[in-house]
């Protein structure tokens, strides 16, 4: 499948009809899900209304460690196999990932200042997703500055898998510190939050997350076609 | 302290900046794949 996916022209022949369905599937599953987080579910006895922050925040911190995540996978396929497509999924998904893990630590913190009374804390959890935000940037830069000097893209994807050692640390900071972010409210099989609350959040989640891959989808296309240039502009300069 | 205030925030933060990366996609797609038609049809 892997293999199969790793043609351009292929690729580019399941990307274009499915940028637009991730696209707006997405966008109605993120709007519906934020106006019934809005409208539709009770305040928090504790929280009040701030807990409806949480169907951004929580679907943010998700898919920022979930673009690191991506980022691995496609740098590990890229390091093995040489997909070159690999190279540019894993350069695709740095800035969409860079830009929810801004997102989780900017709600986040507007969360924090009414209901722990300050906008930020040096606790495990929000220091280590600041340092994976950090962690994007530098990873974005190092790659423009690979392909800018043309390079094979073996660095960015090294320093691609070397990141991955911040996605435990940020998952289990609430276990091994005792942090100001509350302990684990969610997993995949169980939940603290009660349900009347929780519905929303799989519409949100699931909006961005397809959204994630409309962004992913996009910037591949926009990548291969920036290749497509400058190859052709180097071939007429031949010539 | 007016809870909504720094919900509405969260939520202007957090479409808003979704809507910007959405767009931005969307336009250097957009922009790179016209240059590579025009460049082929030449």
């Amino acid at each position: 499948m892997i293999h199969a996916l790793a043609n351009p022209v292929r690729f580019l022949k399941i990307a274009r009809p499915l940028t637009p369905i991730l696209l707006f599937g997405g966008l109605g599953l993120l709007l519906f899900g934020a106006w019934a987080g809005l409208t539709r579910t009770p305040p928090d006895y504790l929280q009040g209304e701030t807990v409806r922050i949480l169907y951004l925040h929580v679907p943010a911190a998700w898919l920022g460690m979930g673009g690191w995540t991506s980022i691995a996978i496609a740098s590990f396929a890229f390091l093995v196999w040489r997909h070159p497509l690999a190279n540019l999924a894993a350069r695709a998904s740095a800035v969409p990932g860079a830009a929810f893990a801004a997102i989780c630590l900017a709600t986040g913190s507007i969360w924090g200042r009414p209901t722990w009374g300050t906008w930020w804390q040096w606790d495990g959890r929000l220091t280590s997703m600041l340092l994976l935000f950090f962690v994007y940037l530098a990873y974005i830069a190092l790659a423009r500055a690979d392909a800018q000097r043309g390079g094979d893209g073996r660095i960015p994807a090294l320093f691609g898998l070397a990141g991955t050692v911040l996605l435990p640390i940020i998952r289990y900071s609430v276990i091994w510190w005792n942090t100001l972010h509350q302990g684990q409210s969610l997993t995949l099989t169980k939940s603290t939050i009660d349900n009347a609350i929780l519905w929303p959040l799989a519409f949100t989640l699931s909006g961005f997350s397809l959204l994630f891959g409309a962004i992913v989808l996009m910037r591949m296309r926009a990548l291969l076609a920036a290749g497509k240039v400058e190859a052709r502009m180097r071939r007429m300069a031949a010539a | 302290m007016n809870h909504w205030a720094f919900v509405t925030a969260a939520y202007v933060v957090g479409l808003g900046g979704t809507g910007a990366i959405v767009l931005q996609s969307w336009l250097a797609m957009r922009r790179a794949e016209r240059a590579a038609d025009e460049l082929r049809r030449r």
